[in-house]
């Protein structure tokens, strides 16, 4: 099968080889472990691997043939990628594989993937969705909800947007097959990022003053000196950013202040 | 120390849930200090060191291979002891956020030996994974959450032992006045928070003017009430 033939639109299964309901719980179900023996060596390759095995049962031969020990194999290997968007890796490369397409082509796919994956990951999730929904939260920790709201506050949005990704992505992956990368280049997911920085910069914005207003409590005027040292302090972290990280200089002012306090008595 | 085994519990599926399963972000914080807060009795406690080492691990982007500290566990132990000391004690947030801080970094440093371990696990079943053993690739899976389950328990459990009489000792001989303790923590925790957002956001086209417009809202409100 040449490059170009293999890009095109993806055939039908036949029969056998459909996949139905319960199979796909499982593989979604497996996809929230999918980082579970992540090591330096093969990161989460096993991962994949395993997320996939119950869509690899489709072979001929199960999972006793040849084709389902080959293809287990080369999909247990190396590989890397953000683990909610690693979904649109299982999807695409079980189709291929179900597909019947070389084991070379599927190999030089599976390497192609991996990039992508983890650097659109990176900035949607780590860099993006995840700091909005927490600083959200911490809006709503600054207005005086109670434990309850600013949990649900944080966790219904973030999972709403955890588990629709994971779904798209595992779907658009088994939809597309070798086409999977004009799903990955929408412009959607290339200005998402932007626009969910700016949504939680301005969030930010809100979040700050109003937890510090909470967390220090009391009169309004022990406030200002609360944020102005913070803001010097921000000044002074983004600094040495690279050098050093903000939490261990935290750590290591707070543990000062707690020699001072017990101390200096 | 009666509640040590259900927070080992607790801390355990918390750590878990940092990396390996499921990645929902109930090991944030904010949520699995409330929590952890709410087990030992006093949840709105528990809420106030969530959100102040919620705002320091916002500057914590968890990076593929990166070494990053481990919020889960840590936020279960800054959370029970905030708690377990009360929060309206002068002292007792920064002590809680202290212990909070010290157990991201010793999970931190067990994350990086899980991943060894597991590395050197998938080289002893290397050959029965190149010949598409199903039972070495699901086993290896389960071999990797089992260990990091036994790992979050481990820290959770040795981090609070070590540091609850500790921090016990030390509020009740700490000196400054509550204002003044949760002033300091609040600015080293909003430092850490206003750098991260700089860090993180400012790249993106206009995410300054945003933030700036963000700051006049929030001031705004405060001055409002």
């Amino acid at each position: 099968m040449s490059t170009a033939a293999a890009l095109a639109p993806v055939t039908p299964l036949p029969p056998d080889r459909r996949v139905g309901l319960g199979t796909w719980l499982t593989v979604f179900t497996r996809l929230l472990a999918i980082q579970g023996a992540w090591n330096y060596e093969t990161l989460l390759g096993n991962g994949v691997g395993f997320c996939m095995e119950p869509l690899l049962r489709r072979l001929p031969g199960g999972v006793h043939g040849a084709r389902f020990r080959d293809a287990l194999a080369r999909e247990s290997t190396y590989f890397n990628a953000h683990p909610y968007f690693a979904a649109v890796a299982v999807g695409a490369l079980a189709r291929v594989e179900l597909s019947d397409v070389p084991p070379a082509l599927i190999e030089r796919f599976r390497t192609a993937l991996a990039g992508p994956l983890g650097s659109v990951g990176d900035r949607l999730v780590w860099a993006g969705w995840l700091p909005l929904t927490s600083l959200a939260a911490l809006v709503a920790f600054g207005f005086g909800a109670s434990p309850t709201t600013m949990i649900l506050v944080f966790l219904l949005p973030y999972n709403l947007g955890h588990l629709a990704l994971r779904a798209w992505a595992l779907h658009v992956g088994w939809t597309r097959g070798l086409g999977v990368a004009s799903a990955l280049a929408s412009p959607l997911l290339r200005q998402a990022p932007n626009q969910i920085a700016r949504a939680a910069s301005a969030v930010a914005g809100v979040a700050v003053p109003l937890a510090a207003a909470r967390l220090v409590g009391g009169a309004p005027e022990n406030l200002l000196p609360v944020l102005a040292a913070a803001a010097v302090g921000a000044i002074l972290l983004v600094r040495v950013y690279g050098r050093r990280q903000g939490w261990t200089l935290a750590l290591l002012l707070l543990v000062l202040f707690a020699l001072v306090s017990v101390v200096g008595r | 120390m009666t509640e040590l085994l259900p927070l080992a519990l607790l801390g355990a599926l918390f750590g878990l849930d940092v990396v390996c399963f499921p990645q929902m972000m109930f090991s944030r914080p904010l949520v699995a200090a409330t929590l952890t807060g709410a087990l030992v009795g006093d949840a709105l406690t528990g809420a106030l060191a969530g959100a102040t080492l919620e705002l320091i691990a916002l500057a914590t982007l968890p990076f593929g291979a990166s070494r990053y500290p481990e919020w889960g566990s840590a936020a279960a132990v800054g959370g029970a002891i905030s708690a377990a000391l009360h929060g309206d004690r002068a002292g007792a947030l920064t002590i809680g956020t202290l212990a909070g801080l010290a157990t991201a970094w010793l999970g931190g440093w067990t994350l990086v030996q899980l991943r060894l371990w597991n590395a050197a696990l998938a080289r002893r079943m290397r050959p029965a994974l190149d010949s598409g053993s199903r039972r070495a690739v699901i086993g290896l899976q389960l071999a990797g959450l089992t260990s990091d389950l036994v790992r979050a328990a481990l820290v959770t459990a040795a981090s609070f032992a070590v540091t609850f009489p500790a921090a016990r000792w030390l509020v009740a001989h700490w000196g400054p006045s509550l204002a003044v303790s949760r002033g300091v923590t609040t600015a080293a925790a909003c430092a850490v928070c206003g750098a991260a957002v700089w860090t993180i956001f400012h790249s993106a086209p206009g995410a300054r003017w945003y933030f700036a417009g963000g700051v006049l809202v929030g001031f705004s409100i405060l001055l409002a009430r």
